[in-house]
């Protein structure tokens, strides 16, 4: 790609990108009452991080299975209430122990 | 100075994520014929996933121009929903510039840490977004450099960092609340419904988690509103 077409591209990408986060962050000052927009931003995190978990993080390694246990094992610490990067680091070693087993000649 | 330093801690698990994630990315990028350092430049000035990598498709020809800019507009318009809602959490000190300036960092996994505060300030946002981007430059540097190195073994495992992170946000509350369960189990299916269902499939990711989110909290805010403003029940 020559370089004055790359210059272009990036400033759109990060230009279109740093505007459509800072805009709308700077400019709700007020507190929000009412309840239905106010349920209605509460429930946001929780179904954002809900849709882009499921199905995708199934087909994030390359087999399912040990992405499924992997999932397994983080679900069951974040049960026990343990933290982010407990649940990370075990979510992690569980989908590295399932290969290992996976594909293991025995 | 606590604020920052409490920050900084809840980034570290954002930042070990993605490091993995860029890394995929910088390989990714230099194999549609970027250079090293453009990758780089992207990642720092962007830092966003999927954004990033439709991006580095479209540039493989030139004068997409509309279409970086539809694409880019289609898959983040998720960040304004982010902002709107995480702008209710700020603390009175931030406002104005400081917005404008940590507006930068609104990524999906930063919001979703700084939402589990009960209050955000300018000085722990600042130091929640210092491990990620880190995580996310020095990753995309390091991939796109250095290109398959790792053990597939280890890149396959370092893949699901992310999403344990957004696991143990996620699980704990809708532990404590039916109602928020309802709700994350109706995003998620909906979100297999666009996986699974041929005629669905087309959809891009960004757009199908707009459309999960917006519905499923649509839905709980018209049947499960949330009567006072402490932000759990």
């Amino acid at each position: 790609m020559n370089d004055k077409g790359f210059w272009i591209y990036l400033l759109i990408l990060c230009g279109s990108t740093y505007l459509i986060r800072a805009i709308p962050f700077a400019a709700a000052r007020k507190k929000i009452t009412n309840t239905f927009i106010r349920s209605f931003l509460h429930y946001i995190p929780y179904t954002v991080l809900a849709a882009m978990t499921f199905p995708a993080a199934l087909y994030a390694t390359d087999n399912v299975i040990s992405a499924a246990a992997g999932l397994a094992v983080g679900m069951i610490f974040a049960l026990l209430g343990k933290g982010l990067t407990t649940v990370a680091v075990v979510s992690c070693l569980g989908v590295f122990i399932t290969d290992l087993i996976v594909s293991s000649p025995l | 100075m606590k604020d920052f330093k409490k920050g900084l801690r809840l980034g570290v698990p954002i930042g070990l994520g993605y490091l993995s994630v860029s890394f995929a990315f910088g390989i990714l990028a230099v194999s549609k014929g970027l250079l090293w350092w453009q990758a780089v430049i992207i990642s720092m000035t962007t830092v966003t996933s999927a954004g990033q990598l439709a991006a580095v498709d479209i540039m493989t020809a030139p004068f997409r121009y509309a279409e970086m800019l539809l694409s880019q507009f289609t898959i983040n318009i998720r960040y304004s929903f982010m902002s709107v809602s995480l702008s209710q959490k700020a603390s009175a000190e931030f406002t104005g510039i400081k917005r404008w300036l940590l507006g930068f960092f609104m990524t999906d996994e930063i919001f979703a840490v700084a939402s589990t505060q009960k209050e955000v300030s300018s000085k722990l946002f600042s130091g929640l977004a210092v491990m990620p981007y880190l995580g996310w430059t020095t990753g995309t540097l390091l991939g796109s450099i250095l290109g398959n190195v790792l053990p597939q073994i280890v890149m396959n495992a370092l893949n699901v960092a992310i999403y344990g992170m957004f696991i143990a946000i996620v699980v704990p509350d809708a532990k404590k609340s039916i109602k928020l369960l309802t709700v994350v189990a109706l995003s998620i299916g909906i979100s297999f419904a666009f996986y699974y269902i041929p005629a669905l499939k087309a959809v891009s990711s960004g757009i199908t988690v707009c459309i999960c989110a917006i519905t499923a909290a649509l839905f709980g805010a018209l049947i499960f509103p949330i009567k006072e403003d402490n932000g759990d029940e």
